[in-house]
């Protein structure tokens, strides 16, 4: 069964996040770029999802500007068959995002799709859930584990309070979080494959965005902390601040 | 639906076949009601809360969205003491647990009919796998897991995290209604009543084949999840090895029923904690009254799932530790030894005040 993976790129976890001189954006200059690490996880889960039925091929798909291609080879080099590069420009509209892989993915072979839950640059946490609707499927969210059975996928899913499972019919949308899918490392010899690997570009049908950023801030600075002292005799203070300045206790 | 079956146009009233009739009018705001086994979830609250403040500021009123099993109509009232005027309830035998596509469903079709201006949902497990699909349902864009709400010229503005904390957008919505879903614990639950009226239907059925639960697995211990607790008592690597948690337990037991564990990501990977305690960026994203980092060096992809928390202490033996940066009250200092005294203290002023 051939195995669909929806990858975003993003700003390294570790790069400081400067405002650009829009205002809107952030300074790109320096930024180092990485796939987002959930959709790591989702690549991983494909991956291993076609080597146990010993058959079937990763395809890793992304909406994005020219350099989206880098984070299609990354995926490559891990061991993904195939990468489709739709070009457009990503917004924090998941919406129009999810109608442009809707548009490739609705006639394609693709039965089982997967998404990262949530994408670490904008954190919207929505464009598996969005595509699934757009598509007509069943979909999981958040998932840490699956299972390809006869016609349909066994979801492990992490909820507030614990883990449910879910059984989904295929075809399906998974999204993939934390959990089982330690995400392998791109090999020398996997590079090297990756580069004879196919990547098609197209434009993306990627409809406008209705969600406009009006301003990019910086958090507001927390109020400067304090250190209430050394050791355990710091304690009583500590807890009486707690209570009678914080009004946490 | 298209012939490529991609759902192109949005979600209508007939579509889903309610006999609903609901007064649309300028600045009414739609509230989604969580529940669980019939209980009203606290997000409720804070959502119908939130709800009720943008209703002023627009110069309408809240219509309350619930669905769930028999009997989740009289559970509802109570939401008027949030601020709901109307509360409206789904109720069948066969809604009293969640499912995806069967709520999606539901809810789409309640705001489909009600000319709302907004609608809001919690950004909680439940939420954030309902709201999307609402969202896409009625064709609008999402702004998820809010940490603000405007109104700037009669229009909504929400303002939420982006790049794991490190800056917040100030969002605008060229569609109508704004669908946003909320950082629980971040908006205080509703303080201003209003007339509660409930009005329960049963819903059409039929709704697109989704996914079957087959089972669910409580978190050993039974206590509050991380993501839902007031307060989050985490630990590190600091802590040298699983079987040491039990000073961390011994905080969190002193600090009551609504205190839950919490644990880096280096702690997780070395297996000695469940990842469903994971705090950060690849983990659980938190705003609890109150959090304890110890033995947390405090690293950004930790800040990303914790700095929007009211309160943060930090004990740590190093005095350069960057989670020292983001505490509200630090001690430094072995973690050993501070905890005991930490869990000693706490329970001592918890028993003087009864
Ligand atoms: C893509 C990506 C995603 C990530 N996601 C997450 C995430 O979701 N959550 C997360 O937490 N991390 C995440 N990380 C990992 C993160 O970068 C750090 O490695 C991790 O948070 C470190 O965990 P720690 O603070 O427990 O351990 P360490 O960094 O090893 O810190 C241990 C701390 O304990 C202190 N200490 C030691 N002994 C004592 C003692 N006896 N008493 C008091 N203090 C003591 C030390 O001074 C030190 O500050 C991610 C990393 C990447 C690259
Ligand atoms: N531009 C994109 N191209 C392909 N997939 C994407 C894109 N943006 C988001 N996704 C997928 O959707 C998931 C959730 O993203 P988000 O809803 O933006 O947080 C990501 O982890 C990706 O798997």
């Amino acid at each position: 069964m051939n195995v669909t993976v929806c990858i975003r790129r993003v700003p390294d976890t570790e790069t400081r996040i400067r405002v650009a001189d829009d205002g809107v954006s952030i300074d790109a200059s320096g930024v180092k770029y990485i796939v987002s690490p959930y959709d790591e996880f989702a690549v991983e889960a494909g991956l291993q999802v076609t080597e146990g039925l010993g058959a079937g091929q990763v395809t890793v798909v992304t909406v994005g500007d020219a350099g989206a291609a880098e984070s299609l080879k990354n995926s490559l080099a891990m061991g993904a068959h195939r990468a489709l590069l739709l070009e457009g420009e990503v917004t924090m509209d998941g919406l129009a995002t999810a109608r442009a892989l809707a548009a490739e993915l609705a006639e394609a072979d693709a039965p089982l799709i997967l998404l990262g839950v949530k994408a670490a640059d904008d954190d919207q946490q929505q464009v598996g859930p969005m595509l699934a609707t757009l598509l007509g499927r069943p979909c999981a969210t958040a998932v840490t584990r699956l299972e390809v059975r006869d016609g349909d996928v066994r979801c492990h899913r992490e909820v507030e309070g614990g883990t449910e499972v879910v059984d989904l019919p295929l075809p399906s949308v998974v999204t993939i979080t934390k959990g089982t899918y330690e995400p392998r490392y791109a090999t020398l010899k996997g590079i090297m494959a990756a580069r004879r690997k196919p990547l098609e570009r197209r434009p993306a049908q990627l409809p406008p965005a209705r969600l406009r950023v009006l301003a990019l801030e910086p958090p507001a600075p927390r109020p400067p902390g304090r250190i209430v002292g050394e050791g355990v005799e710091a304690v009583p203070e500590l807890v009486r601040l707690l209570r009678e300045e914080a009004g946490a206790l | 639906m298209s012939a490529a079956g991609v759902l192109t146009e949005p979600m209508t009233m007939s579509e889903y076949g309610s006999e609903a009739k609901m007064e649309s009018g300028a600045g009414v705001v739609a509230a989604f009601v969580e529940q669980r086994d019939g209980s009203i979830r606290a997000t409720a609250h804070e959502v119908v809360g939130a709800a009720a403040e943008l209703a002023r500021a627009m110069g309408g009123k809240v219509h309350a969205l619930a669905a769930g099993g028999p009997g989740l109509g009289a559970e509802c009232g109570q939401l008027g003491g949030r601020g709901a005027e109307v509360i409206r309830v789904a109720e069948g035998a066969e809604l009293a647990q969640y499912q995806a596509e069967r709520y999606a469903h539901i809810v789409a079709g309640m705001v489909a009919g009600g000319g709302y201006q907004a609608v809001l949902f919690p950004a909680s497990a439940l939420g954030a796998d309902l709201a999307p699909r609402v969202a896409a349902l009625l064709d609008v864009p999402l702004a998820s897991d809010a940490t603000g709400l405007e109104v700037v010229d009669g229009g909504l503005v929400a303002t939420r995290p982006v790049y794991g904390g490190k800056a917040f957008a100030r969002v605008a919505f060229d569609a109508s209604p704004a669908v946003v879903s909320l950082r629980p614990h971040v908006f205080p639950p509703g303080t201003r009543p209003a007339a509660g009226r409930v009005e329960v239907f049963t819903p059409a059925g039929g709704a697109p084949a989704g996914g079957r639960a087959v089972d669910f697995r409580a978190a050993s211990g039974g206590s509050v999840d991380v993501a839902e607790a007031e307060i989050v008592v985490s630990g590190g690597r600091g802590l040298r090895g699983p079987e040491n948690w039990a000073v961390i337990e011994d905080v969190r037991d002193a600090l009551g029923p609504t205190a839950a564990l919490g644990a880096s990501r280096a702690v997780v990977d070395a297996g000695w904690r469940p990842h469903g305690e994971q705090v950060g960026q690849t983990g659980k994203t938190i705003a609890p009254k109150l959090y304890f980092a110890l033995a947390i060096s405090g690293a950004i992809q930790h800040l990303a799932g914790m700095r929007t928390a009211r309160t943060i202490v930090a004990v740590n033996k190093d005095a350069d530790a960057p989670i020292f940066n983001v505490a509200d009250y630090g001690i430094v200092g072995d973690v050993f030894e501070v905890a005991p005294v930490l869990a000693a203290e706490i329970r001592r002023l918890k028993s003087q005040s009864g």
